[in-house]
């Protein structure tokens, strides 16, 4: 695989990254690099450490052995390197976190004024530009609670993009949807993939890794067991473990 | 019946049919109507009885009714006052007066202390800081175990043990503590002073125009300058001026000591003191486990968003926790601040003269049982609905939007 000469133009890289919950070793020597522009899909089983492994990403979990270095900044207890990291990346959630108390306008224009020291007429100019990205600028009035589940999830990437991040994380950003709400919610991120994003996205969603991702990562039990293109990892796996992951997926289907 | 005038959706308003009820035991709505009849005439049986009954056993013990008794002269001794009174020269109606502005000092500030301090403690249990969270969490579960009336009694003997004022504990310069009670230094106060509040308000409006004046900067520019800084100009600076321009009058009533007792000074009397705060630090324990489940009721996931987006903690807890934990806090809030004001009365075991201790007496000197009851019911209930009915205001006030 030819990522070694990628470093300078990284836009995340993962090297021997553990973390352990108590005596659980959750996370074992995970080393992934991610190109800018790139967009990689992460799978494998649920326990698998995927989720763990992105939400280390922005130090939403704390790794307690190896280095991140996201968009040139290394991950470390200094509290400015935390701050620009959060700045740059932007993540939705499964259960999409709005804020309930907000408007879908507000939810949009908090980080950018709070955060950015925006303008508010030009966060709240920024934001519907955003909603009408993902086609709800008509519910900018209306709160989180008052939308379905797939307007709510795209209200969140729109939220997220409202920061101007130069990565996207997504964790299972489908997995809390009815399915007819699921395509939405792929399409809009599509459409983002399309714009040059650095996207990491952890989903069972075959189809869109096939679609959009340029290289799918394989987890099982805390480590990266296999990776590459769409193609090679579904047509071709090397592993006993991704071709087990794979027909219990396709028999799911 | 014609075709043409028949169709049902023809017709401009078509109404929903009238249900006609059954006069039959096997229709809900006419047993829900027997029921309600019968209920009701329990209710109205149960008045009439005690009306009729009060009335012949007043009339047979010749007990004249009436609040006329109000107006006689009191001579109750009071030596918590908060307005003029003298003993035997005033009426119950002030007696009462005073007892009902006892009651009020002791609620109002109660709530207000309890509020602060229950909601360091509740935000203390959070804490990741170990030694913090485990004192608070033996503050709650040890004070919270413990009947009111028996914390009540011990801060009284506690500050009843306190030394006599001749071997009083002094803090500081000018603060003893003594079996008399607390003395404090007092301001002598003048116009003066008086004008400088009025500065002081005038300085909070001009502080609200400052801030709003801030925020419609920051909304237009993404900048502007911090508010604190102009504010504490404000709110201390023009007071002072006012003050100084009034001469600065600075006389302080020191307390002195004069053989067995103070002279000078203000007091804060044993009675006062234990019941104000016992009752604050029993409510509190109480306003800490409502802060703490109103806080954890808020979701992980806001948190992660939140921080997710680049928020930091205090940004986070300011705009995204407090204002959701806020709407699980205020109803149970609500239930404490009654409890607090109702508690109050149990300032008769300790001699605090609040208005139950008043009105007893009045009670028994009067023998006006009734109106006595009914007055220290009407207090109660007054204090009451004024809690309830700000706290729904604030509650409505809000409310989530669209749950």
């Amino acid at each position: 695989m030819s990522q070694t000469n990628e470093a300078p133009e990284a836009a995340i890289v993962l090297d021997r990254v553990n973390k352990w919950y108590g005596a659980m070793h959750v996370l074992r020597d995970v080393s992934i690099t991610i190109g800018k522009g790139e967009r990689v899909v992460v799978c494998g089983p649920s326990g698998s450490g995927k989720s763990t492994t992105i939400r280390c990403i922005n130090r939403l979990e704390e790794h307690q052995q190896g280095r991140i270095v996201v968009d040139g900044t290394e991950l470390t207890n200094d509290t400015r390197a935390l701050d620009t990291i959060r700045r740059e990346v932007g993540m939705v959630f499964q259960s999409f976190n709005l804020f309930p108390h907000l408007t879908i306008l507000e939810n949009c224009t908090l980080a950018p004024i709070q955060v950015r020291k925006m303008p508010k007429a030009e966060a709240e100019e920024l934001a519907m530009s955003y909603l009408r990205r993902v086609k709800i600028p008509e519910q900018a009035k209306k709160y989180p609670l008052q939308l379905s589940g797939g307007q709510q999830q795209r209200v969140a990437i729109a939220r997220a993009l409202c920061m101007k991040p130069k990565i996207m994380l997504f964790d299972e950003p489908t997995s809390a949807l009815d399915p007819e709400m699921i395509k939405e919610v792929l399409d809009t991120m599509v459409g983002l993939a399309e714009t040059g994003m650095t996207m990491v996205c952890v989903t069972h969603e075959m189809g869109f890794a096939r679609q959009v991702a340029n290289r799918v990562v394989f987890m099982d039990r805390g480590e990266v067991v296999e990776s590459g293109t769409p193609h090679e990892m579904f047509e071709n796996p090397q592993t006993e473990r991704l071709q087990t992951f794979l027909s219990q997926i396709l028999r799911g289907h | 019946m014609s075709a043409t005038t028949s169709d049902p959706r023809l017709a401009p308003t078509r109404q929903a049919p009238k249900q006609r009820m059954q006069l039959s035991w096997t229709d809900p709505r006419f047993r829900n109507l027997v029921w309600q009849a019968l209920v009701l005439a329990i209710i109205v049986a149960v008045i009439w009885y005690l009306v009729g009954n009060t009335r012949h056993n007043l009339e047979a013990r010749h007990i004249a009714t009436g609040f006329g008794f109000l107006e006689s002269t009191s001579g109750i001794p009071i030596g918590e006052q908060m307005i003029p009174y003298t003993s035997g020269a005033s009426t119950y109606l002030r007696a009462l007066t005073e007892g009902v502005l006892n009651t009020l000092k002791v609620a109002i500030v109660g709530v207000i202390l309890s509020t602060i301090l229950g909601t360091i403690i509740g935000v203390g249990r959070l804490s990741p800081n170990w030694l913090l969270a485990k004192i608070t969490a033996v503050y709650v579960e040890v004070i919270r175990d413990i009947p009111v009336l028996l914390q009540l009694l011990f801060w009284y003997v506690l500050l009843q043990g306190l030394p006599a004022p001749k071997a009083s504990i002094r803090l500081g310069s000018a603060v003893f503590l003594s079996n008399r009670g607390i003395k404090v230094p007092l301001l002598v106060w003048e116009d003066a002073h008086t004008w400088a509040l009025v500065a002081f308000a005038v300085a909070i409006v001009l502080t609200f125009l400052w801030r709003r004046r801030v925020h419609r900067q920051r909304d237009l520019t993404g900048t502007a300058p911090k508010v604190w800084p102009v504010a504490l100009a404000l709110l201390i600076g023009l007071p002072v001026i006012v003050w100084a321009i009034f001469g600065a009058p600075l006389t302080i009533d020191m307390p002195q000591l004069h053989g067995f007792n103070f002279s000078g000074g203000g007091t804060i009397t044993p009675e006062y003191g234990a019941l104000t705060l016992g009752l604050v630090i029993y409510t509190s324990a109480f306003i800490a486990e409502i802060v703490r489940s109103g806080i954890q009721a808020v979701a992980q996931g806001q948190w992660e968003a939140s921080q997710a987006l680049g928020l930091h903690r205090g940004q986070t807890l300011n705009l995204v926790v407090l204002p959701q934990a806020l709407r699980v806090i205020i109803p149970p809030m609500t239930s404490e601040y009654l409890s607090l004001a109702k508690n109050s009365s149990l300032a008769v075991a300790i001699g605090y003269q609040d208005i139950v201790s008043i009105a007893s007496t009045i009670l028994n000197q009067t023998g006006q049982a009734i109106e006595g009851i009914a007055i220290i019911m009407l207090v109660y209930l007054t204090i009451s609905l004024s809690i309830s009915l700000f706290m729904n205001w604030y509650n409505a006030h809000i409310a989530l939007v669209g749950r």
